[in-house]
């Protein structure tokens, strides 16, 4: 009988057959916490009687939510986290650096890896075919003790996708749709695993993408294959050494499959206050939105500001409509400086921030006011989400984004192309 | 047998609903945290609840953020279990971590301010005040063994390790 994404890797980790059900030890091959969840890991990690990280240079502290800092408390966890790193020997990436989830993509996570991250949204290194999966402090700083941590092997949700997005459609309009259909807690303790003619010729950008927001489902983690466009992602930055290929056998057992036609979709929009509260950007033209964001680990890339610089060259967001930009790190931003988008998004008046993740959880950089509502390309709409629970947070793609932006309400991107 | 009032919520109360955001900064300091849990779902909620006193929820509860402050502040509340008809796994993980028990039952036969008994050793839930008893899932094995250690880090302190024989 064969086996899922995820019974392999956790068969390779564990050492055990690892079918779905059971429950497995598994080496973490990458742990990192993130600025708001690792001051609790650090002194959850202290209060342990663990002393030492088993493996220092595969633990890494990320200063991305908060960056830089708005106020003095969290300034004050930045120097904790700075100390500890530094005393441990960990990896750390500075304010300005960018998003944990997209360096991890970038830099640190690779095929067939156990990925064990104090952020929900870790799930996003799934993309490159790592079992990646958000835990808590407690979690966290045990695998930072120990090398390993306890799973359920969880069953597979598999999504077939054919066919072509059509023009001002992609990635993210195939997530929220999915979302959709099977719901928040659709896929609640599951792995769900992307596969099919359209996932073959997806970029890894768009992987990522639908990876980041398996969690917003409830999957433990959202799988793809590793193959030749892994393999590329990988050579381009430079660690073709990482790479080895890893797909599902044939005869893998799915709990379901879902199967989506990619050409049939349309530009999709999440309402306020659940993710799964969709609709079609058609159905929801003319509601009028005071804040449009772009970025985040969901789609702060190149290509997605390449996207949105497509569609705001040459034209002004609408004068009650702000536009905040935040590139997912500082290689975006680098490469987006080269490639002249960030020159036409600031033409164009968007406010450019500093690579992280304030806007998106309501930390700082883009906080709603009363009443105000949001088109976001994020992954979470939940109300207080964007640091008010008076506001409304719609989520959608970065073309949905530029063409709301220029419009000052939500806009079928294709009016626009 | 743990005893206290029943604070309903609904479905789908995210873990930004428990511990918002725009309070990342209360996060070293949790007593203070403490006193918004759960403001953005029900504002007097800090408040009125008292020791024993549980959070009786709908579908999905905890979705959202890996923040385990979200458990931690509902625990130092004082609340000694969650009831929902499905909790969301990052969630549910941390609260057993943290020996906050979070038991899996039919919560729309429980009425808001309804008095329970709860014995987590039978699986059964008594509710005083409309005369129902219910019975909740079995915590899994492994849960089992982190949440009568009293939590993770003591469960690791016991055993310096995971053990196979909880699965």
């Amino acid at each position: 009988m064969g086996k899922t994404v995820a019974e392999k890797i956790l068969k390779l980790k564990s050492g055990g057959d690892a079918r779905a059900g059971d429950i497995v030890i598994s080496a973490v091959d990458l742990v990192f916490v993130q600025d708001t969840t690792g001051p609790l890991t650090v002194r959850e990690f202290e209060k342990s009687g663990l002393e030492c990280l088993v493996n220092p240079q595969k633990t890494v502290f990320f200063l991305d939510h908060a960056a830089p800092s708005p106020n003095r408390q969290l300034s004050t966890d930045h120097i904790l986290l700075r100390r500890f790193a530094r005393e441990k020997g960990a990896r750390l990436y500075d304010v300005g650096d960018g998003v944990c989830h997209q360096t991890v993509a970038e830099a640190l996570a690779g095929p067939g890896d156990v990925v064990v991250g104090a952020d929900s949204h870790t799930v996003t290194a799934g993309a490159l075919g790592a079992f990646a999966t958000g835990m808590g402090s407690s979690d966290v700083a045990v695998v930072m003790g120990l090398g390993k941590t306890w799973f359920r092997v969880p069953e597979t949700i598999r999504v077939e996708v054919s066919g072509r997005f059509k023009e001002g459609v992609s990635a993210k309009d195939l997530i929220l749709h999915l979302i959709g259909l099977i719901g928040a807690d659709g896929a609640t303790y599951k792995a769900l695993e992307f596969g099919g003619a359209a996932v073959a010729g997806m970029s890894m950008s768009d992987r990522l993408t639908i990876a980041n927001m398996a969690v917003e489902a409830g999957a433990k983690v959202g799988l793809f294959p590793a193959d030749d466009v892994t393999r590329r992602y990988l050579e381009a930055q430079g660690r073709v050494g990482d790479y080895r290929p890893l797909a599902a056998d044939e005869d893998a057992v799915y709990e379901k499959t879902i199967s989506i036609d990619a050409g049939g979709l349309e530009p999709t929009v999440s309402r306020p206050h659940t993710v799964d509260n969709t609709a079609t950007a058609r159905e929801l033209a003319g509601t009028k939105i005071q804040e449009v964001f772009i970025g985040t680990c969901t789609n702060g890339r190149l290509e997605d500001l390449a996207v949105a610089a497509g569609i705001l060259k040459g034209k002004k967001h609408h004068p009650d409509t702000r536009l905040v930009v935040a590139p997912a790190s500082r290689k975006v931003l680098l490469e987006a400086m080269a490639a002249g988008y960030i020159q036409t998004l600031v033409e164009a008046g968007a406010a450019l921030v500093t690579p992280g993740c304030g806007a998106c959880l309501g930390i700082h950089q883009g906080v709603l006011g009363d009443g105000e509502a949001a088109l976001s390309t994020a992954n979470r709409n939940f109300k207080g989400r964007m640091g008010n629970p008076e506001a409304f947070i719609y989520l959608a793609s970065p073309a949905t984004a530029a063409a709301t932006a220029i419009n000052g309400h939500i806009t079928d991107p294709r009016e626009v192309l | 047998m743990i005893k206290g009032k029943a604070f309903k919520f609904g479905d789908n109360i995210s873990t930004d609903h428990i511990a918002p955001g725009r309070l990342a900064h209360l996060r070293s300091d949790l007593p203070r945290l403490a006193e918004h849990v759960l403001e953005d779902a029900d504002p007097t909620f800090a408040a009125r609840v008292k020791a024993g006193d549980f959070v009786v929820a709908g579908g999905n509860f905890g979705l959202g953020s890996s923040r385990e402050h979200a458990p931690l502040i509902i625990k130092m509340a004082g609340v000694s279990a969650v009831l929902a008809k499905s909790v969301a796994r990052i969630f549910f993980r941390n609260a057993i971590n943290l020996g906050l028990p979070v038991l899996i039952c039919d919560t729309d036969k429980i009425d808001d301010g309804d008095e329970l008994e709860v014995d987590l050793a039978s699986g059964t839930i008594n509710d005083k005040t409309n005369g129902q008893k219910l019975t909740f899932s079995p915590i899994p094995g492994v849960m089992l063994a982190i949440l009568e250690a009293g939590g993770l880090m003591s469960y690791i302190k016991k055993y310096g390790g995971f053990k196979m024989g909880d699965a």
